[in-house]
């Protein structure tokens, strides 16, 4: 019987021969694809492994992850909080267990700590048996500005954005998108909550979700009209606040049988006013002529020269602002030149164009992060002010900034004076198409002297969502005067 | 008295010392396993490990002072293999329950490897001599068949996942095809030392093979249709296929007849394949086999791969070297601690656990073997071959179909699967292979008198 005892024998060796081939197949050859396997819920729980670092805003903790207690404490070991929950929404963004966004997208690797600039910190803490963190993100906004903003625009339930900058240097100091949402519901380690969650925003009418500061796109209205004059005044060294622009009720468009009348059909003037005088007023027939005169190319090149047309990472991209396409038709343009047709800015393009002509006619480069140091503090980059562009010359900025005070101190824009400070601006109130409500703008800077401003800012708020009469004089520049009240101190 | 009784006779050792080592090893592996777990998942040594230490140590010295008390001669390296793979089965227990395993409990794992130990121990001290289960040869046939079709009957039989595989009794819920599986092989082994003359001499010749009898083919017959009966009424190809693999393989070890095997196989894959086209879940499992990636059968809510395909991916995640005991997330494998713990080891302590404890299932096994070998009644032979075959094919059986190798099918995991019948019986699978180990180790009786030429041969 020993002989087949011994096949069996043999025949058991086999089988355990089978299960280790088999078992390295597994475990060697076929590991990589099983554990990259999308079904494989150990990358989900892996997202909730490593301690995120924290997103501040000076002392101001945005996110930071909580250890967690209790019976999931061993599936996720940190939950992402957001202790001011709406407020900073569209800066921070959301954890979400399958995707992030704004900072904690941009800034993943990071926080998260597998970034490349990470490797020599992972290498301590493995020596020193410390389980890594990620990086700490550092924000340039200014926690009272974010807060005034949002303070400011949530009242009486407006949707819009404000963007406020650091002309000198180009660090957003606020950037609110209205309606916000809350961070913390999307944050959370659990897929069907977070989908329910998301669900709710996603059907929700006012679109929460949507980053209306960077990634939305609006007409700028008569905003816009500070561009128009930045080209003109471009265009010829000798003209100047009192030079005087053809302002007729209806301007006769060419090549059509249509006029473009002045914003409630009134006269602007005696038919010839001064270009300081259209812009307090914002006379629409002025800045079509100008706009028919420059033609196309020149008012796409002026506006490119504010930033338009740059693709933007704030570290988020920011989506594109254009005057729209040449059209055939040679009418456009005029439309074009006060801020209608198919021109869209989003509100940081126009809070661009205020701090250009803030800063001596230099655009600078919009960042959002301060300062990303490691979890044991040591800095990993800094925030390193970038020129973008030069839009106009200083003196041109300078006859510009003078005009825009004085659309403050005489024109429609008196509700954003503040006592003691030099303020700039110029509101709009944007068509919007079929007969809505317009869209209220107001792009202004501030600073105690009007030759050095300490801030720029961009107000819009969305048609309709401030009743029908909402104008940028009335309803977006007391927002911008809030804003800038708090970036200055007073 | 002649001279050559004077020279030193070469005699099997005891071994006791390297034995008790052995064991101390093997619970120290397990203790800090243990410490490991806890480190991972709470930073600090969990505060029952003293308790369990103890607790497991002093059960294994028990066994080991009853082994060397009434199995002196005994294999030393089966009770510390055993130890170490019924160890490393609680600590996965208890580190699947710790991270929120509802289902999974260590401190009942705990209580029933007691019970085993205790069994063992009883089986060794009650069961002195393992030839007189040879004369309860048709009573554990009738038990084994009893056992068999007890989940069947009214009152008693448990539905549970699908399968009629469990009884109840005294509030207890045992799953009696573990018991079965003794007691048959018993019956197997009695009934085969009586007719392997039979069923080996009688028969023609047709073509290549040897061909046995028609009326010898009874049995045969009457074991592929109580495995083919526990496939269709109880839903258990398991225990339908560890039940005939281990009927196969001891008529092919008594008859020494390859005709037997080929048989036997042509019958289990002609009953399978029938099962497979009748039956959908039987169908369900050859289809998730073949592609258990796809989609289709992942997303399926019966009878679907997710099951697998979670074991594959811990495994996968583990990787050569593994996430480490507490560092990966076993506790998402459906059934980490029953059926898919081998699964849920791979993750944790990967490719380079895994072989480490497939060696020791097949060196526990191989010592089965040897002492099969080095029986010298037929009887022992058989019995110490067939038990030491179907720990080995039952492992086959659930690890093959938890790595895909094979389609999956429910079993337990020997010693390591949460499941107080399974460690039962295990234990008492063990105490007979010592006792039988005991036996062919132990030294032969040395001759009082010269007995000249007469000489007695062993088969």
């Amino acid at each position: 019987m020993n002989g087949t005892l011994k096949r069996a024998a043999v025949a058991c060796m086999l089988m355990f021969a089978l299960l280790m081939l088999n078992v390295n197949y597994i475990q060697v050859i076929q590991a990589e694809d099983l554990r990259t396997d999308s079904r494989n819920n150990r990358n989900f729980y892996a997202r909730y492994d490593v301690e995120r670092g924290r997103i501040t805003a000076g002392d101001k903790v945005l996110a930071e992850s909580v250890r967690n207690k209790g019976s999931q404490s061993h599936l996720f070991a940190f939950t992402r909080r957001y202790p001011e929950a709406e407020t900073y929404a569209h800066v921070t963004g959301f954890f979400a267990p399958e995707n992030e966004t704004e900072i904690e997208r941009a800034h993943n690797t990071l926080l998260n700590g597998t970034h490349p600039d990470l490797l020599i910190r992972r290498g301590i803490d493995l020596l020193n048996s410390q389980q890594s963190k990620g990086a700490n993100v550092d924000l340039t906004i200014m926690p009272k500005a974010q807060e005034a903003a949002y303070k400011a625009l949530a009242q009486s339930g407006k949707r819009g954005a404000v963007v406020a900058m650091n002309p000198k240097t180009g660090a957003i100091l606020a950037l609110v998108s209205l309606p916000s949402y809350d961070p913390n519901k999307l944050s959370e380690p659990n897929k069907e909550n977070v989908n329910k969650a998301s669900k709710v925003y996603e059907k929700d009418k006012g679109s929460p979700l949507l980053n209306r500061a960077i990634n939305q796109s609006y007409p700028p209205g008569s905003t816009f009209k500070v561009v128009t004059a930045a080209a003109f005044l471009e265009k010829d060294d000798s003209r100047g606040a009192q030079t005087q622009v053809e302002a007729p009720t209806r301007l006769a468009l060419p090549g059509t049988n249509i006029s473009l009348p002045n914003s409630g059909n009134s006269a602007c003037g005696s038919g010839q006013v001064s270009l300081v005088y259209a812009l307090e007023v914002s006379c629409n027939t002025p800045f079509g002529k100008i706009g028919l005169d420059l033609g196309y190319d020149a008012m796409n090149e002026q506006m490119q020269k504010f930033g338009a047309g740059e693709e933007l990472e704030i570290p988020m991209k920011v989506s594109g602002s254009s005057i729209g396409k040449k059209e055939d038709d040679p009418a456009a343009i005029a439309m074009t030149s006060i801020g209608q047709r198919s021109t869209t800015m989003t509100p940081l393009q126009m809070a661009m164009v205020a701090a250009g002509i803030a800063n001596n006619g230099v655009v600078m480069k919009p960042y959002l992060v301060n300062e990303i140091a490691d979890s044991e503090g040591t800095e990993i980059e800094k925030a390193d002010p970038d020129e973008l562009s030069t839009a106009v010359t200083e003196d041109t900025a300078r006859k510009l900034r003078e005009m825009m005070v004085s659309v403050v101190n005489n024109g429609t824009a008196r509700l954003a004076q503040i006592p003691g400070v030099q303020v700039g601006g110029k509101t709009g109130t944007a068509e919007t198409s079929g007969g809505r409500a317009p869209h209220a703008w107001f792009i202004s800077f501030a600073g105690a002297s009007v030759d050095e401003p300490e801030v720029a800012v961009s107000v819009i708020v969305e048609s309709g969502s401030a009743g029908t009469e909402a104008s940028g004089g009335q309803t977006a520049a007391p927002i911008a005067k809030a804003v800038m009240s708090a970036v200055l101190g007073r | 008295m002649s001279s050559e009784s004077d020279a030193p006779v070469l005699m099997p050792a005891k071994r006791r010392v390297a034995h008790l080592a052995m064991l101390a090893g093997a619970v120290g592996i397990v203790i800090l396993a243990y410490a490991n777990v806890g480190l991972a998942l709470e930073g600090s040594v969990p505060a029952g490990m003293l308790t369990y230490g103890a607790g497991l140590g002093g059960l294994v010295l028990i066994a080991y002072l009853v082994l060397a008390k009434w199995a002196p001669w005994a294999d030393p390296l089966i009770l510390p293999l055993v130890t170490l793979v019924n160890g490393l089965g609680l600590v996965m227990i208890y580190r699947i329950e710790e991270a929120g395993g509802n289902d999974a409990s260590a401190a009942t794992q705990l209580f029933w490897t007691a019970a085993g130990i205790v069994m063992f121990s009883g089986t060794l001290i009650a069961l002195r001599d393992h030839r007189m289960l040879q004369r309860l040869t048709y009573t554990a046939g009738a038990l084994g068949l009893l056992l068999l079709i007890a989940p069947l009957l009214p009152f008693i039989g448990h539905e549970n996942f699908g399968a009629r595989i469990w009884i109840n009794i005294a509030g207890f819920t045992l799953q009696p095809a573990e018991f079965a599986k003794l007691a048959l092989a018993i019956f197997f082994a009695g009934y085969l030392v009586a007719k392997r003359d039979v069923l080996a001499l009688a028969g023609r010749r047709l073509l290549f093979i040897d061909l046995p009898r028609v009326r010898d083919l009874g049995p045969v017959l009457i074991t592929w249709g109580i495995s083919v009966g526990i496939l269709v009424l109880q839903r258990d190809l398991g225990t339908s296929l560890l039940m005939f693999g281990l009927f196969v393989m001891m008529i092919y070890v008594a008859t020494q007849r390859t005709s037997w095997v080929l048989i036997g196989l042509l019958l289990f894959v002609g009953g399978a394949a029938i099962a497979g086209m009748i039956f959908s879940h039987v169908g369900d499992r050859f289809d998730v086999w073949l592609d258990a990636s796809n989609p289709i059968y992942y997303d399926r809510t019966f009878g679907g791969s997710a099951q697998l395909m979670g074991g594959l991916f811990g495994m996968g995640t583990g990787g050569i070297l593994g996430t480490g005991l507490g560092q990966g997330h076993p506790n998402s494998i459906p059934l980490s601690f029953s059926d898919f713990i081998f699964a849920a080891t791979g993750e944790e302590l990967g490719l380079t656990g895994l072989m480490a404890l497939l060696l020791v299932y097949g060196l526990i096994v191989q010592r089965g073997m040897r002492t099969a070998l080095a029986a010298r009644d037929p009887f022992s032979k058989l019995l110490a071959g067939g038990l030491s075959f179907v720990l080995a094919w039952q492992v086959f059986i659930i690890v093959g179909g938890v790595t895909r190798l094979i389609p999956l099918t429910g079993l337990v995991t020997p010693f390591m699967s949460q499941g107080g019948s399974a460690l039962l019986a295990n234990w008492i699978l063990i105490a007979l292979l010592v006792r039988m180990s005991d036996s062919a180790r132990r030294p032969p009786p040395q001759a009082i008198q010269d007995e000249g030429l007469t000489q007695v041969f062993s088969r």
